[in-house]
């Protein structure tokens, strides 16, 4: 592992209006690889991307240590912040159904990353978003570019997407569910895709997901999150290896092609994993 | 294709329905003219006529008909545009009425227009600051607007603004010394004088225009301020608002980029449906400011109980509504790209 | 163990109004209206008692009195004491809202019930009605009704009851529509309850809460209605101290004699305000969302 660009200690976030944090002293660090985050629903994965990108409004961050490549996040004003976001870090969101703008060309939401970024024309923005649609297997980006959401496909909208987020070719990408809105055949596709372009470009990846097959194949590393809390991490290749229970747990629950057929395991939960020093 | 076609049944039924309400329309404002204790062959004979010219008015006036025949007579009088003639002035009242009516539209799309801006940006910054305290002034600054008599406040504003201060013109459309000067073309003062090139009647028009329709704006602009916000709040909960954000544009590009304009459509159905509801301020407000429009030649004519004058007006309020209505579900489907 | 079944017995909807209450106190603004309406009430039952003078006697002697010198608000131009007129005032306010609510109520209750739980022809024609109705400004049509019926305060009631009856009905007719399907209505039509006592016995006492505070939230448009016709002449005559009508009254002399119309303005706005405020509250009270999150 090369040079860090992710530092996170002890990262506490609460909601507003909450009275228990959501996420209870995480840590883990980022090189120029693709990490994992996995855990069952609440456990607070998207609580802790959106926290990267400072997108929590009312809610209260704290963290030993949030440092992203030289910059400390937690100090940056919103007005800087505004320049990493989009430009250095960015998100891809779960459903192109929702998360892209209905009244307005897709193109154009393509564009705008770019223009807000770099001082160029509106035809340079252009032609880039074109070039960025064809590199996420578009074919026809003209046509496409002048389309509106609601006029294209859901495994489209997802590349529209992720072509929406790296054109501003940032240093670390939080795929936040990419691909569990999508139908189960056009997954793998656009996976492969977000893959190929994080690889070559060198970007560092945060894939969350619930799916702990997927993520064995696409990341490095995995870190597995129960109730606001990172209860482990492993290598992707030493998944099996896991001695957490909840881990082994999950493992268990996951169904297999050729597996025994028997009943799925059910998860166990025990209070102890909830506790501080757990 | 089919999708279409359905669009345009939906729209003939529309049509449709809107027909059965004016109907509905026409019928409600005959039967309260019917339901008047005044006489009106009385009226019109005078105290002293002979029984013969009584009955013969009252012939001739259809009155010896059943009720039903008599409200087919009035329907073709109505479509034909024969809406009788006003008492008190002897001409055709949808003449009188058409004279007015652009003082009243003057006033009213000023005061939409104050209104419209006050009340969209008033509720864009409640729904970003919900529940901290410009959301709660902004809630109590406009509901404030939305309580307060209107012909009352009124008053008041001309005792502070034109008689202790001096800033603006007091009632009527113009400083006494002016009428008459600018030929009556369009009826719109503010376009009449500046066609005339007369800038001094233009300004003086404008002063007179100001208060009574900032009067009326603000206090129309609670219904849109609601309005705004509770569109806003639902807007900025949506995975897009987040998608513009983590782009890296700031609350407010997000705001006027992007969520402004998927609310856009619902506003202007609302702002349409706050134009009718002005029409109701607006009577109050002519008469505090002795405007010469519509609202004005309501009440008139309600005090000397002119009944053919006043249910005119009343249908006309009730035309325009239900024109509102459609307007805004028309601009609906053209300004919505996932209608088109 | 009794004081348990003593708070379990306490019917629910006692229970709810409860909760609304105190979830109102707890806002300011909700607060403010909840007090104006509370000194609107007292001030209308011990009108007599609060008073400083005769809200009718005149005194030619003492017309126009500004503020002080034992006239709290000043005198008329007829020489009556201002404050006891909006005193005495307060009762006829008190009286429309009463008068209104109990005429409203009732028919948009039942017209809206009947329609959604029967639906059909029927429901189609009601509809169409209150669509009509809806396609005035409310003070354009009791303005018609007022005209045809003779400027009287009772007529202005009746005008501004006539008017304000659709809302409910429509409100009344949804949530009907949203029980119909309930298992229990069915199996009271299975053991063979007629509809009407159907309608009346299941349905209506379920539609009641939200019919109440719908009308709750329409009483500022009624106060301001009313206001409205007594100033054009049309409602409350003199010499009733209607509050809306002193405003017209005093308009002549309001260059010169300021209080004349200021008082009987603020006391209208005060309560439409209230009332304004109060809704805005009931309606984040009983918005599920909010009422979780504070
Ligand atoms: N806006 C919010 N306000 C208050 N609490 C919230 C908010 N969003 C999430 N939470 C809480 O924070 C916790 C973590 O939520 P989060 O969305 O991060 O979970 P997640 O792991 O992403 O779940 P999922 O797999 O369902 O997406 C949950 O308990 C949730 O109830
Ligand atoms: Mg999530």
């Amino acid at each position: 592992m090369e040079k860090t660009i992710l530092d996170v200690q002890n990262l506490r976030i609460r909601y507003g209006g909450s009275t228990t944090e959501a996420v209870r002293g995480v840590s883990f660090t980022l090189g120029r690889e693709r990490l994992g985050i996995v855990g069952e629903s609440g456990s607070g994965k998207s609580t802790v991307g959106r926290a990267l990108l400072r997108l929590l409004p009312g809610a209260t961050i704290t963290a030993d240590m949030l440092r992203f490549d030289e910059v400390d996040l937690l100090s940056l004003s919103e007005k800087e912040m505004l320049k990493v976001r989009g430009r250095r870090m960015s998100m891809i969101l779960q459903d192109p159904k929702f998360s892209l703008n209905p009244i307005r060309r897709v193109g154009d939401q393509v564009a705008e990353t770019y223009l807000r970024h770099f001082k160029c024309s509106r035809r340079e923005a252009h032609e880039k978003a074109v070039a960025m649609l064809e590199a996420v297997k578009i074919r026809d980006a003209e046509r496409v570019f002048k389309q509106y959401p609601h006029e294209i496909s859901g495994g489209m909208g997802q590349r529209v997407m992720i072509a929406m987020m790296l054109l501003a070719d940032p240093d670390l990408v939080i795929a936040d569910e990419p691909t569990s809105a999508l139908d189960v055949t056009v997954r793998l596709q656009v996976l492969t895709i977000l893959d190929s372009l994080v690889r070559d470009r060198g970007i560092g990846l945060i894939m969350i997901s619930h799916d702990l097959n997927l993520v064995r194949n696409f990341c490095d590393r995995v870190l597995i999150m129960y109730a606001g809390k990172v209860v482990e991490t492993l290598k992707a290749v030493e998944l099996d290896q896991a001695r957490h229970p909840y881990t082994q747990g999950l493992l268990a629950a996951q169904p297999r092609i050729g597996g025994t057929r028997q009943p799925l395991a059910v998860l166990d939960r025990r209070p102890e994993w909830l506790e501080e020093n757990a | 294709m089919l999708f279409r076609r359905l669009r345009v049944a939906g729209f003939a039924g529309q049509l449709g329905s809107i027909a059965i309400t004016l109907l509905g329309l026409l019928m409600l404002t005959f039967f309260i003219g019917r339901l008047m204790p005044v006489d009106p062959v009385r009226a019109m004979v005078g105290e002293d006529a002979t029984r013969e010219t009584y009955e013969q008015v009252y012939a001739s006036l259809g009155l010896d008909r059943p009720l039903y025949e008599q409200f087919v007579y009035y329907l073709g009088d109505v479509l034909t545009g024969d809406f009788g003639t006003s008492i008190r002035t002897g001409q055709p009242v949808i003449q009188d009425i058409l004279h007015v009516m652009p003082a009243t539209i003057e006033l009213a799309t000023f005061a939409i227009i104050i209104g419209a801006l006050l009340g969209v940006s008033m509720g864009v910054l409640a729904a970003v600051n919900k529940d901290r305290w410009p959301d709660h002034l902004v809630r109590v600054f406009s509901l404030f607007g939305h309580s307060m008599p209107i012909f009352w406040t009124g008053m008041i504003a001309l005792i502070v603004f034109y008689a202790h201060l001096g800033l603006v013109g007091g009632s009527g459309r113009m400083d006494q010394f002016y009428i008459g000067l600018v030929e009556d073309r369009t009826g719109f003062l503010l376009i009449d004088s500046l066609m005339a090139g007369e800038m001094d009647v233009f300004w003086s028009a404008l002063n007179h225009l100001i208060l009574p329709a900032a009067l009326l704006g603000y206090s129309s602009s609670a219904y849109i301020t609601r309005m705004t916000r509770s569109f806003m709040l639902d807007q900025l909960g949506q995975e897009y608002v987040t998608t513009a954000r983590v782009k890296g544009l700031s609350q407010r590009q997000t705001i006027w980029l992007h969520a402004f304009g998927n609310i856009r459509v619902q506003l202007v159905t609302i702002i349409a449906l706050a134009y009718g509801s002005l029409l109701e301020g607006a009577v109050l407000i002519e008469t505090v400011f002795a405007w010469p429009g519509f609202g004005q030649y309501l009440t008139s004519n309600l005090i000397i109980g002119d009944m053919n004058a006043v249910m005119t007006c009343v249908l006309i309020v009730g035309v325009i509504f239900i024109g509102l209505n459609l307007l805004s579900d028309i601009l609906y489907r053209i300004f919505d790209p996932r209608t088109r | 163990m009794t004081a348990d079944t003593h708070t379990r017995s306490l019917p629910g909807w006692l229970i709810a109004l409860k909760n609304i209450v105190v979830f109102l106190m707890r806002s300011p603004t909700s607060l403010f209206g909840l007090a104006v309406l509370a000194i609107l009430v007292l001030t209308a039952v011990f009108a007599p008692l609060i008073a400083t003078h005769d809200p009718y006697v005149q005194a030619l002697g003492n017309v126009l009195q500004p503020p002080g010198n034992g006239h709290l608000f000043g005198t008329d131009e007829l020489g009556r004491d201002i404050f006891s007129r909006l005193v005495y005032g307060a009762r006829i306010t008190l009286t429309i809202i009463f008068l209104v609510s109990i005429v409203v109520g009732p028919i948009g209750l039942v017209i809206g019930t009947s329609a959604g739980y029967l639906g059909g022809k029927f429901d189609t024609v009601m509809m169409r009605i209150t669509d009509i109705f809806l396609s005035f400004p409310s003070l354009i049509l009791s303005l018609a009704f007022v005209a045809a019926l003779g400027p009287s305060l009772n007529n202005a009631i009746i005008a501004i009851a006539l008017t304000s009856w659709p809302p409910i009905a429509r409100l009344a007719r949804a949530e009907a529509m949203t029980f119909r399907k309930a298992d229990y209505i069915a199996a009271a039509r299975l053991q063979g309850a007629s509809t009407s006592r159907i309608i009346v016995k299941s349905i209506m006492p379920m539609c009641l809460p939200s019919v109440l505070i719908r009308l709750t939230l329409n009483m500022a448009t009624v106060i301001l209605t009313a206001a409205g016709l007594g100033f054009l002449g049309l409602g409350a005559q003199p010499p009733m101290p209607e509050w809306g009508a002193m405003i017209a009254t005093g308009r002549r002399y309001m260059l010169d004699s300021w209080w004349l119309v200021t008082f009987p303005g603020v006391s209208i706005l005060s309560v439409s305000l209230a009332f304004n405020l109060l809704g805005d509250g009931l309606r984040d009270a009983l918005d599920p969302k909010q009422m979780n999150r504070r």
